[in-house]
């Protein structure tokens, strides 16, 4: 099926959060082959320029490489995956604080309530 | 590239195009919106050399734009275009026949992508089905540029779903351009790369999809509105 994209941010940025985060929760493993674009972009229903695009920026992070005739690898640089978890990690929290912010409670509220309301998952 | 100068176009006293300029990049994907009788339709037509304008130039990579373009320019009208009683097979026997770029094994290869069959007769197929059939033959050539007239109006949305797929496996935008009109904005938002407002015979905007996202904060659809508002 075809993904369906938020409306106030570029189709190829929300494209390369979406996999950086399948590479975070090991949907998508270090070292394995990524599709080729087109079958990507098929399988997401983009255009292919859009994920050419997707591509390019994903080997700027370096968090893929492009063998040449070969298509293009996840890293099998653990570092760097681990680096890329913590930029999520601080990321997630950055725009978890500006929503706390913005309803008025402060962090160590917050903080202490996180702690007291311990690992619930639901 | 396609270049329009100042390209009008009257059909009586009508004016269906006014005066417009624009110039649509080579391996890209762009989208044709406006409201019915803004003048997307006479647009595609003229580019592909089936009008000619009453003033003003229209040029295909520097050539004017004359019928010869048909050589290489693919136009998809949103009329039924088949002779009923043909079979898949025939019809696309007589494309061959036509055009030069016509590639029967890509044809067929579409047509399997699509999940039809070349022995149907075209009127025992429904709606959805000859829409299927004309992005077949339609993408069966190797054309430089394709003109799509409403692809996917009136189509139910599994078709939909597999013209669009089928314009993305079996174009190469590396050497190919598309240039598409469209109500459903909304749909196709993630196949373009550019978009083109037309109202009255005039262009309102040309923008990329990405600019709008990017610097505007909002999809293709509220843009559109906001601009049609303001």
């Amino acid at each position: 099926m075809s993904m369906e994209f938020l409306p106030d941010k570029p189709i190829y940025q929300q494209l390369v959060d979406h996999i950086v985060g399948d590479i975070i929760r090991g949907t998508i493993k270090v070292g394995e082959k990524l599709p080729s674009v087109r079958d990507y972009a098929v399988s997401v229903g983009v255009n292919a320029n859009t994920m050419q695009r997707v591509y390019k920026e994903l080997e700027q992070m370096e968090i893929t490489e492009t063998r040449r005739g070969q298509g293009s690898f996840v890293t099998d640089n653990t570092e760097r995956i681990q680096e890329l978890r913590e930029e999520m990690k601080e990321q997630l929290v950055q725009s978890f604080i500006q929503n706390v912010e913005a309803l008025g409670f402060t962090t160590n509220e917050m903080v202490s309530y996180l702690q007291k309301r311990g690992g619930h998952d639901d | 590239m396609i270049k329009l100068q100042a390209v009008s176009k009257r059909y009586g006293f009508k004016q269906a195009l006014d005066g417009v300029t624009l110039s649509l990049p080579a391996g890209k994907i762009i989208g044709l919106v406006g409201e019915n009788g803004s003048g997307k339709t006479t647009l595609l037509k003229l580019m592909a050399g089936l009008l000619s304008p009453n003033s003003g130039v229209a040029a295909l990579d520097g050539q004017v734009i004359t019928r010869r373009v048909a050589a290489t320019v693919a136009y998809m009208p949103d009329t039924d275009i088949f002779y009923p009683y043909f079979t898949v097979r025939q019809l696309f026997e007589f494309y061959d026949s036509q055009f030069e770029d016509f590639q029967m094994k890509k044809a067929e290869q579409i047509l399997e992508f699509l999940n039809l069959s070349l022995d149907t007769k075209i009127s025992t197929l429904s709606k959805g089905n000859r829409g299927r059939v004309k992005i077949a033959v339609t993408l069966g050539r190797e054309a430089d540029y394709f003109l799509l007239d409403e692809p996917f109006s009136g189509l139910d949305p599994m078709v939909r779903e597999d013209i669009a797929k089928g314009l993305i496996r079996f174009t190469d935008t590396e050497r190919q351009t598309i240039v598409m009109s469209t109500h459903e904005l909304k749909e196709v938002e993630p196949l373009l790369d550019e978009l083109i407002v037309l109202k009255g015979g005039q262009v309102l905007a040309h923008k990329a999809i990405d600019e709008i996202r990017s610097s505007c904060g909002m999809d293709a659809t509220s843009w559109l509105v906001s601009l049609f508002r303001s």
